[in-house]
């Protein structure tokens, strides 16, 4: 079993076309929606956990981008720079989902991309813009 | 009194002074005790790296060919405002300063992605910075507009100049209502979504010294990487508040006006930042070394978090409101521990001033020191302290009616 946080993205003509529920039905994988945004304009753009087995996994990305739809890990999108953060701690006790931590003792802030959910709140309230999203 | 400052820069010169960071003498004096610490330990260093709104830099950018006077004029750097009101081409930029265009809270909660305080990074950084200006142009001035890069190699001088840094001590921010605030304490969620806080604690320096007996006007301190001198209370100084018997403030109180080479300084220690719905600033490193002079000094420098207290302050109305109502009160270790109670609820903590970037400034501090590369001051004179009569005084708006001239109504121009 494997699980990963995927950021999808596909075109306007794809919006009608029920895309991921092939992931369960084809391939036997589960998915989570962190987050959705379709729009007829700009296509769809969803944040994923997919898990399942990892040969049905592969196929599965493999089938996607044959019809055109772009995968990348979460984790290449959202980017904590560690040379700009200022190691203050304020995102802590505002992220959500536990992504942004700080060890007990030295204060020092870490960031777990597999905790993820790409909420942006990190964003709107970091001082230095040390967070930043690439979708 | 156990030392002198100059018997501990002696000591400096000879690599033989005993000093550790405002962390590490807490724990000596817990293994060895106060009197033989007291005997032990000549310096103690602290630190601290906070958003300071009252920082910024003045330049003398050098005079054009043919000459062009920006004094009484108009300047930007890099687009952001700077203050002109001095001779020919000396500019004051303040790190809370914005671009005209900068849409500021119109659509709220504005970014204020970059304003003076990013300039001064970059500057230091040691990028070009644009400076335009426009003159009115005089006989020896006769230059009107100037549009050029400029680069702080290349300038006279370029000095930070901070009438306020290094608060004593600052609230515990919360918000009692009913939607997210945007403040200078960051965001805060409604109904006690969260609180926020702003102080090093037991490594903050005036928390260190809090009766102001070693710091004062002309001691020499790390700022913003490089060298500093404290050249005034800070503006805002208020000794006068509730303090423990410790003599710690349990309340914002004593501040430092702050000035030092901008040239030596690093964009590690001065950092430019944005707060989303409040605006633009300058996030300041300093690091002030304390002279242990006695077992009293030894004693306040081994403050530690939990004796260390501070007013939970409600920013969606106390605050704006100059309210003096507070939740209650709170240590820095429960600060620190990532959870309070507030009115019952347990409200998630989060600091703005990095701990571990103020213990990074006094061990470089401490390093200086060990390595006879800085020397200690004595302050030519003393901060105000609690019975000097300083306090924090309000504006109390007073209603302005039109000024006539005496003689006009000596004349009974009035009738």
């Amino acid at each position: 079993m494997i699980s990963q946080r995927l950021v999808i993205k596909y075109p306007p003509r794809l919006i009608d076309k029920p895309v991921l529920c092939r992931l369960t039905r084809d391939f036997n994988l589960d998915f989570n929606i962190l987050r959705a945004q379709v729009s007829p304009e700009t296509g769809g753009l969803m944040v994923l956990e997919v898990s399942g087995e990892p040969a049905s996994y592969e196929a599965a990305l493999q089938r996607l981008e044959a019809e055109g739809i772009s995968t990348q890990m979460l984790s290449r999108d959202v980017v904590w720079d560690e040379s700009r953060c200022t190691q203050c701690g304020g995102c802590v006790s505002q992220c959500p989902s536990g992504a942004l931590s700080a060890a007990p003792g030295s204060h020092l802030v870490s960031f777990d991309t597999n905790k993820c959910v790409a909420c942006e709140y990190c964003i709107l309230i970091c001082p230095v813009q040390a967070l930043q999203i690439h979708f | 009194m156990i030392r002198t400052v100059q018997e501990i820069n002696e000591k400096i010169k000879a690599g033989k002074a005993v000093v550790m960071n405002a962390e590490e003498v807490i724990k000596f004096v817990e293994d060895n005790g106060v009197r033989k610490a007291a005997e032990t330990v000549d310096v103690v260093t602290t630190g601290t790296f906070g958003p300071m709104c009252s920082s910024g830099m003045y330049v003398n950018v050098g005079h054009s060919k043919p000459r062009i006077k920006i004094g009484g004029g108009r300047c930007t750097l890099n687009e952001v405002p700077a203050y002109t009101g001095f001779a020919a081409v000396d500019i004051y930029l303040g790190c809370t300063a914005l671009p005209e265009d900068d849409p500021r809270n119109k659509v709220h909660p504005g970014r204020f992605r970059y304003g003076g305080g990013h300039v001064i990074e970059e500057f230091v950084a040691g990028k070009d910075i644009r400076l335009v200006a426009e003159a009115y142009g005089t006989d020896c001035y006769p230059r009107k507009k100037l549009d050029t890069l400029i680069n702080i190699r290349d300038v006279n001088e370029a000095v930070l100049f901070n009438p306020r840094n290094v608060y004593q001590n600052y609230n515990c921010a919360v918000n009692l209502s009913s939607k997210t605030i945007y403040t200078y304490m960051g965001a805060l969620k409604p109904r006690l979504g969260n609180a926020t806080y702003c102080s090093a604690g037991q490594l903050s320096p005036l928390l260190n010294d809090p009766l102001y007996r070693t710091i004062g006007l002309g001691t020499r301190v790390f700022l913003g990487g490089g060298i500093g001198y404290v050249v005034w209370q800070g503006t805002q100084h208020n000794p006068d508040v509730k303090r423990k018997p410790n003599g710690v403030p349990a309340a914002p109180a004593g501040t430092l006006a702050l000035m030092g080479d901008l040239k030596q300084m690093s964009a590690s220690f001065l950092r430019g930042a944005s707060f989303t719905g409040y605006g633009a600033t300058l996030v300041v490193g300093v690091g002030v070394p304390i002279p242990i002079l006695d077992e009293q000094m030894l004693l306040h420098t081994a403050v530690r978090d939990e004796e260390i207290y501070t007013q939970i302050v409600d920013y969606s109305s106390a605050y704006p409101a100059r309210s003096p109502d507070t939740l209650g009160e709170v240590n820095y270790r429960e600060l620190r521990s990532g959870r309070i109670q507030v009115n019952g609820k347990e409200v998630l903590t989060g600091s703005l001033s990095s701990y571990p970037r103020a213990l990074e400034i006094a061990n470089q501090l401490k390093a200086w020191i060990a390595q006879g590369r800085f020397f200690l001051t004595e302050p030519a004179v003393c901060l105000p302290g609690p019975d000097s009569g300083v306090r924090f005084k309000p504006l109390n708006e007073r209603p302005v009616v039109a000024q006539l001239p005496e003689s006009f109504v000596q004349e009974g121009g009035l009738r």
